[in-house]
């Protein structure tokens, strides 16, 4: 049997632009590297990392435990509510900004203009949000609602568009063809055809919106970040802990719920 | 000609449905004190902050913003490089088809849930509070958080691969490091580029935001700017954020196409 021999083309402005892609990288990673200041780090941290690890040791069951406005159970209810509002705020207004993005629906010129405005909510981002809606609405739950509501919209209608693009067109022509108006074919053919992705890809922002909801107390936006910040800043571990194991405990909780039924709609 | 009738499916478990998710809707707005007469009304407010930040921003202030922005950037990259390092052996070690043990697996996947679930701002406060104020700390947050992101959507493509490669080369006798670097690698390094970059464009908005709470770069000047109410220099620091990160994110997704 003859050996078969694969022989390699040698290609050098490829081995040449690959040379050349390799040092932007790493040249890039380097000067990240040194712009980066260690000095005095190590002195004060070994302390606050013991003192961390013995406040989550020891979490504060008495703040958990306390069913007032001013306890725990209450403000995860309210990030939790903030992240359903705000959710659903996102969805009802994703879908008319995620026609005006697709192809299919208005013509690649004007879907070019709806992608880019989309784009560029996307790039907001949702603490600033919450500050400006803040002056509007006021410190709260409220202005966390409208934050996560319009910062959504720049992923979903996103995500939205894409599934309207790459949906079949015969159910549209079919109704257009037996005389269907705009609004029966967008209600009629195809509304229902991408829901079941529209509400996967709702479900899954509603779990960013978990994550997201849970640091927008930190500007005032109501939820558990406020109390989590003023534990962590005034080093109350042991409430700063019992905050983050009930946080992540309840954020995997609903992840895990969100994803079953995900698995289930698709 | 006889009639065609479609008979419906049962109503009964879609309106149980249905009416769950409207009560989850609604009892959360108002729990959350939500109401949408109100905001309508004090709508003109917001539009009095908007105005004071960018009509017209404080342009003159941009060469001071320049520094923190090139912090920010240097920040995102090193937490991105050093996340995205750490993230490629651990998803090689969680996926179930390349080390079958569940006991390896069950904890490594809590401990890499955990990073996952904890938000960088709440990670960045954290390191703020143990290593001081200063970029290291958004950088520690910041590699913690790619880490979890980039582990595991690297480990979901290991255990999605195209198994023919690997029976092909156990066939031939390959051990286990044969068989990571001439089958798993080549089929994965594509994809976990482009997870990296975008753990990449990830990191850009989030390092923007890390300042807020002390952790270097651009959001410091932000925040001292919004506490003295600095509203036409806060429109100027948005503006110049958004941009730089609309270029970094349309550089990167066209980089991601040509990689996938």
């Amino acid at each position: 049997m003859e050996n078969i021999s694969v022989k390699k083309e040698i290609n050098y402005l490829h081995i040449a632009l690959r040379t050349f892609y390799y040092i932007v990288v790493f040249g890039l990673i380097f000067w990240g590297f040194k712009g980066i200041e260690y000095k005095g780090i190590m002195q004060s941290a070994s302390g606050s990392i013991n003192a961390l690890i013995r406040g989550f040791l020891n979490p504060d069951m008495a703040y958990a435990t306390n069913n007032t406005i001013d306890g725990l159970p209450y403000a995860i209810l309210e990030t939790i509510a903030i992240a359903i509002s705000g959710t659903f705020v996102s969805a009802i207004i994703s879908i008319p900004f995620a026609l005006l993005a697709s192809q299919n629906i208005v013509g690649p010129k004007v879907s070019k203009v709806g992608k880019l405005i989309v784009t560029m909510i996307r790039t907001f981002p949702e603490l600033i949000l919450a500050l400006i809606f803040i002056s509007v609405v006021g410190p709260g739950a409220p202005a966390g609602i409208l934050a996560l509501g319009i910062h959504s919209i720049g992923m979903l209608a996103k995500l939205f568009s894409e599934s309207i693009e790459s949906m079949d067109l015969g159910v549209k022509e079919a109704l257009e063809s037996c005389g269907g108006n705009y609004f029966e074919v967008l209600f009629r053919a195809v509304l229902p055809q991408v829901s079941p992705e529209l509400m996967s890809y709702t479900l899954y922002r509603f779990e960013i919106n978990m994550r997201a909801a849970s640091t927008l107390g930190l500007v005032g936006a109501g939820g558990i970040g406020a109390p989590l910040i003023f534990a962590i800043r005034t080093r109350s571990w042991s409430r700063a802990g019992v905050i983050i194991i009930v946080l992540v405990i309840t954020v995997t909780i609903i992840d895990q719920i969100s994803g079953r039924i995900r698995k289930r709609i698709v | 000609m006889d009639k065609i009738t479609v008979s419906k499916p049962k109503k009964f478990k879609r309106n149980l449905i249905v009416l769950t998710i409207l009560f989850l809707i609604v009892g959360s707005a108002w729990f959350a004190g939500f109401n949408v007469i109100e905001v309508m009304i004090n709508l003109n407010k917001g539009s009095r902050l908007l105005g004071r930040m960018f009509f017209p921003p404080d342009l003159s202030y941009l060469p001071n913003i320049v520094d923190p922005m090139i912090e920010t950037i240097r920040m995102a990259i090193v937490g991105t490089f050093i996340g995205a390092t750490l993230a490629l052996p651990v998803a090689v070690l969680v996926a179930n088809n390349f080390i079958k043990s569940k006991l390896l697996h069950g904890p490594l996947r809590i401990i890499l849930n955990i990073f996952r679930t904890i938000p960088a701002l709440v990670l960045a406060s954290l390191f703020v509070a143990v290593f001081g104020t200063g970029p290291f700390s958004g950088v520690v947050a910041l590699s913690i958080f790619t880490f979890g992101l980039v582990s595991k959507l690297t480990y979901e493509t290991i255990e999605a691969i195209d198994y023919g490669q690997v029976e092909a080369l156990m066939s031939l006798g390959a051990n286990k490091m044969n068989i990571l670097r001439y089958a798993i690698m080549p089929q994965i390094l594509p994809q976990y580029m482009s997870y990296t970059l975008y753990g990449f464009e990830v990191n850009i908005r989030a390092a923007a935001v890390l300042g807020y709470v002390g952790a270097g770069g651009i959001g410091q000047t932000f925040e001292f700017n919004l506490a003295w109410r600095n509203f036409d220099r806060v429109g100027t620091i948005i503006i110049f954020s958004f941009f730089i990160v609309l270029i970094i994110d349309l550089i990167s997704s066209s980089i991601r196409k040509r990689l996938v």
